[in-house]
This record gives C-alpha cells, sequence and structure tokens, in this order.
C-alpha cells in the first residue's frame, strides 16, 4: 500500500553508484595490478610516486598535519609513513560538512627495489610531504645470460 | 597567513559561466578539477569553511565571489624533477575547484580567508543586524 514507487529518485543514485564501479573497473584495467598494501581512493593522505634514473620522489598529500608527528620509515623498498591529524570541533558551533579526515593514518608504498635506503630527504611544502630516495649507483640495467 | 578576498566577475547566471567554463576547459583539453573536501560550521557570528588543497601555495590560490556563489580554486605546484614519470598516482588533477552559493544575511564583502599548510580557511561573517537575537518569553 506504501510500496516505494520504482522511479524514486534513489533509483538514480543506484544508477551513478553502478557507473562509478564500471569507471572503476574500467580504470584498473588501464593501470598497473592492484598493490597488495594499497588503500583504496580516497584515503588520507593521497600518494603520487614519481622516478628518475637517479630517485624516487613520493609525494603524500596531507595538509594541516605537523610534520614532526610524522614517522617515516623505509625497510628495502618498503616506505612507510604514519602519523595523525587531529581535528578538533567547536562546541558552540553547528556543523554542516564534516568531510576533512580527522585521525590516524598509516600508508605503507612499495617502491622500486634499486634504492639507497641511506639517502633520504624528507620536507614538507604547502601541505605536501615530498620524500625523495636516491637510486644505488650501482643499479644499472642488467643484462641477463642464459645458461 | 594570506588575507585574499577578491571579486573578479558578477553578473550573468552562475549556471551558464559553469556550462562554458566546462566547454572551454574540454576544448583545452585541461583536466578534470579535485573537489577539495570541506568542514563547514556556523556560530552565531558567521560561517567557517576549511578546505583541503594541498600542494597549493598562496599565489596560486584563486577565492572569489561570483553573483551569489563563492568559489575556491587553487593550482598544485609539485616539485618535480624535469625528466621524472609517474609511477602511481592517486592525484590525477592539478587543479581544485569547489563552488558554495552564500544566503543573503552574510556579508560577502567581509570574508577573510588564511592558508596554512595546504589547508585554506574562510571566515564569512554575517550581517550585524541580521545577527540571531534572542527572544525572551514573557511570562504572564
Amino acid at each position: 500500500m506504501f510500496g516505494i514507487p520504482s522511479n524514486v529518485p534513489s533509483s538514480v543514485f543506484d544508477e551513478l553508484w553502478r557507473l562509478q564501479q564500471e569507471v572503476d573497473e574500467l580504470f584498473g584495467s588501464w593501470s598497473s595490478p592492484l598493490g597488495i598494501r594499497s588503500l583504496p581512493r580516497g584515503s588520507f593522505p593521497a600518494v603520487n610516486v614519481g622516478q628518475t634514473p637517479e630517485r624516487v620522489d613520493v609525494y603524500l598529500f596531507a595538509p594541516g598535519i605537523d610534520p614532526k608527528s610524522l614517522d617515516i620509515s623505509i625497510q628495502q623498498n618498503l616506505l612507510t609513513v604514519s602519523g595523525k591529524r587531529e581535528l578538533g570541533t567547536e562546541d558552540t558551533a553547528a556543523y554542516y560538512r564534516q568531510e576533512r579526515f580527522s585521525g590516524e593514518f598509516r600508508r605503507v608504498i612499495s617502491l622500486p627495489e634499486d634504492l639507497d635506503p641511506e639517502r633520504v630527504q624528507a620536507k614538507y611544502v604547502d601541505g605536501i610531504v615530498q620524500i625523495a630516495v636516491q637510486r644505488r649507483e650501482s643499479a644499472r640495467p642488467r643484462q641477463i645470460e642464459i645458461h | 597567513m594570506a588575507t585574499h578576498t577578491e571579486v573578479t566577475r558578477r553578473g550573468s547566471s552562475s549556471a551558464t559561466q559553469q556550462a562554458s567554463g566546462q566547454a572551454q576547459q574540454r576544448a583545452q583539453g585541461a583536466e578534470a578539477p579535485i573537489r577539495p573536501p570541506v568542514d563547514i560550521w556556523e556560530d552565531k557570528d558567521g560561517i567557517t569553511l576549511c578546505a583541503d588543497m594541498p600542494g597549493v601555495s598562496k599565489d596560486r590560490l584563486n577565492l572569489r565571489i561570483d553573483g551569489n556563489n563563492l568559489v575556491v580554486e587553487g593550482q598544485v605546484r609539485l616539485e618535480l624533477p624535469e625528466n621524472a614519470e609517474a609511477l602511481y598516482a592517486d592525484v590525477r588533477s592539478s587543479l581544485y575547484r569547489r563552488t558554495f552559493s552564500l544566503s543573503g544575511e552574510l556579508e560577502s564583502g567581509k570574508i577573510e580567508a588564511s592558508l596554512k599548510n595546504g589547508v585554506l580557511t574562510v571566515r564569512i561573517p554575517k550581517r550585524a543586524e541580521l545577527r540571531p537575537r534572542r527572544i525572551e518569553v514573557q511570562a504572564s
């Protein structure tokens, strides 16, 4: 008697959601397989990684943090970054949106194998943590012989 | 800390401007902007908006009033070596943009903004004469 008609707006959102899934799958098929330690899109902080023959640059989009509270470590080719961003709330205010991440975070990023963990530099500029790791000089393209 | 409030455009409906802006973007092959996540709250004197815009410096932030809308825009700058190639990218655009419609009791001419470590904070005061008054209920 009070059944929900089939054309209520929510079905539009279902359709959009389905479309989003398809787009995700499409993009997924273009890029490399899913990293075993990767986090879903939209996780905090977002990460970009770039490389040159000399070094690998990792960019963490982590606005509004205290860079001293970050814990950055590198073991072999695994870079681990953890920290927290606690956003206080105003007691007397009425909130309309709270979309920004608040809490503890941790990201583990697999980097190329030929890095020198002794030569790492990190800085924090405009809310981006930039970590530059130099590659080992001995790491040249290897010739593989067939015996 | 930057205090940066400017009015660059006014007039024609924002919908048309947005549509023409999008068409222009497609024509230039420009990237789709990122919607920065925001916190918005209201107290008795006004509304505060905080937006995460990492990578945006003061000179690449564009905050403007467009008709009745507040437009937040910023360009990301990464320090990339010249011959860098991408290995992985969560962030695939270098432009942030988000638009908020304001209402009449807000004093758009007195907006103040600051940018620190990639977090934009915008304070929009209410018109003094329109701040809520507490209405006393008279006991009979």
